[in-house]
């Protein structure tokens, strides 16, 4: 802050409280001190008003408030440059709120992020606290139950698109994950885009209703498109986040037309990366969490 | 002492009196604030919106969204807690007018920027309860109809330009191409998506 704005704030605002003060003063000499019957002499539709003077009590108020002020305007900054003999500030008021927050409860985070998952899903406490953070922060893609929704993963069934294991759950909580399924529409031309889904749909084992020859041509379909990613068995691949097809489980719907839609069209799920938002130690715990709704503590 | 009555009686003068009696706040709280760095200067890294964000900003107004959503996180230890790093004056120096708000039906919205995916927020604005079952926001299924009316963009642009958003020449020109195509639902989600990604302190 300059030092003419500071000035200005300085002289405006003691000219106010002078000029306040000035007016209470002056107005209280030209009235009377006593109680009388007299009237002002106005008089509207009949109603007059006493000439007493302001009650005392209220000039009392009156003066209570300026002695605030100056003592508030000594204590706290308000006069410009003027710091406040207390040294308070809204930033530094919640920086000693979190470092309180801290001495309270970073022990405990820290004694759980030392923990393995493997071990922390025994400790119905922790788990209780991941799922406060799952509930905040991840119930609105994946749902309240973790049950997924269209274009959401399931964390309850146990399949997993880039692996299950403790570490991996926890890779994809912190760094996010970019969902990449091409569009392979142009490539393989709509007949070719439903052939493979028939092909792919029985593969989970339903019935497609297709004809042999077009299961046989989507399976070739299959096997020099889709099989580099999704292995040649269709049971997918954790590296590259490409889905398990053989077990009817399905991100993104399993009629004919959706799974047509997502081979024409491609999909490109993201789960965001968390990290740098909820921190290691929070990151710890939700995947603790997530990963005892698969793996029951023995 | 001057008399009440002079003032009572005297309506231009009382008009005159009051303003000055009224006018010390402003001078001293609001005034000031023009002229400061903090207030006036952008936060390092501050972007101007896209065209294509800067319509889904008015569409954000358009909607309504500022009624019920807050773009203000305060320096208090639970807001920073959920939503991140309290709101600095620095960000919103390109934000004509300014979507702070001041009701909390739903979260606070400034830094809902990548928390999220496109994906989920496309879901989320044609019907809210798909994915959050509780949830009483209203739907907005007819924005993933509607193109973006791209005839004002670089009108709006050029005009921001006066006030002091640094568009390039270059950014105007493209403004119209670089929003046609678009629904407003994609506007909408771009900008949605950028909102308080320019401090890189989330926490």
């Amino acid at each position: 802050m300059s030092n003419f704005w500071h000035w200005w704030i300085v002289l405006l605002t003691s000219a106010c409280l002078v000029l306040v003060t000035w007016v209470l003063f002056s107005t209280r000499k030209a009235q009377r001190r006593d109680m009388t019957d007299e009237t002002t002499g106005h008089a509207y539709d009949g109603i007059e008003e006493y000439d007493n003077p302001l009650p005392h009590w209220w000039f009392v108020m009156f003066v209570a408030t300026l002695v605030f002020t100056v003592g508030y305007l000594i204590l706290y900054p308000g006069m410009g440059k003027w710091a406040g003999v207390l040294g308070w500030t809204q930033v530094g008021e919640l920086k000693t709120d979190q470092l309180k927050h801290e001495r309270r409860f970073a022990p405990e985070f820290q004694r759980y992020a030392a923990t393995p998952i493997e071990e922390l899903i025994k400790n119905p406490k922790a788990l209780k606290m991941g799922e406060r953070v799952f509930i905040n922060n991840c119930a609105l893609c994946h749902g309240m139950d973790a049950g997924g929704n269209f274009g959401f993963p399931n964390l309850a069934d146990n399949d997993w698109l880039y692996g299950g294991s403790a570490d991996a759950i926890k890779t994809t909580i912190a760094q996010g994950r970019r969902g990449q399924m091409p569009a392979w529409g142009a490539v393989i031309g709509d007949k070719g885009v439903k052939q493979v889904a028939s092909y792919v749909r029985e593969l989970s084992g339903i019935d497609s209703g297709a004809s042999q020859d077009d299961l046989d041509a989507g399976k070739k379909v299959f096997s020099t498109t889709c099989a580099v990613c999704h292995s040649a068995d269709g049971t997918g691949n954790y590296a590259l986040g490409a889905p398990n097809l053989t077990n009817n489980v399905w991100l993104y719907g399993s009629s004919q037309t959706q799974v047509e839609y997502t081979i024409r069209k491609g999909r490109n799920g993201v789960m965001p990366p968390w990290h740098d938002i909820l921190g290691p130690e929070k990151v710890h715990l939700v995947t603790a969490y997530v990963y005892s709704l698969t793996h029951k503590a023995e | 002492m001057i008399k009440h009555d002079i003032v009572e009686k005297n309506l231009g003068l009382m008009v005159i009196l009051v303003v000055v009696a009224i006018s010390f706040g402003s001078l001293v709280e609001i005034v000031p604030l023009f002229f400061q760095d903090e207030t006036t200067q952008p936060v390092e890294g501050l972007e101007p919106y896209s065209a294509l964000e800067l319509e889904g900003r008015d569409i954000y107004i358009r909607e309504g969204c500022v009624g019920c959503h807050s773009q203000m996180i305060r320096p208090l230890r639970a807001e920073v807690e959920r939503y991140g790093h309290y709101s600095v004056a620095g960000e919103s120096v390109y934000d004509f007018p300014f979507l702070w708000g001041s009701k909390r039906t739903g979260p606070d919205l400034a830094r809902v920027g990548g928390r999220y995916s496109d994906d989920w927020h496309r879901a989320h604005l044609i019907n809210p309860r798909d994915l959050v079952p509780q949830s009483i926001m209203p739907a907005y299924p007819f924005l993933a109809e509607t193109p973006v009316d791209n005839s004002l963009t670089a009108k709006k642009m050029k005009t921001l330009r006066i006030l002091g958003v640094p568009y390039t020449d270059a950014d105007i020109a493209g403004a119209k191409d670089a929003v046609k195509g678009h629904t407003e639902l994609d506007a909408l989600v771009a900008y949605l998506q950028g909102l308080g990604t320019n401090i890189t302190s989330k926490r």
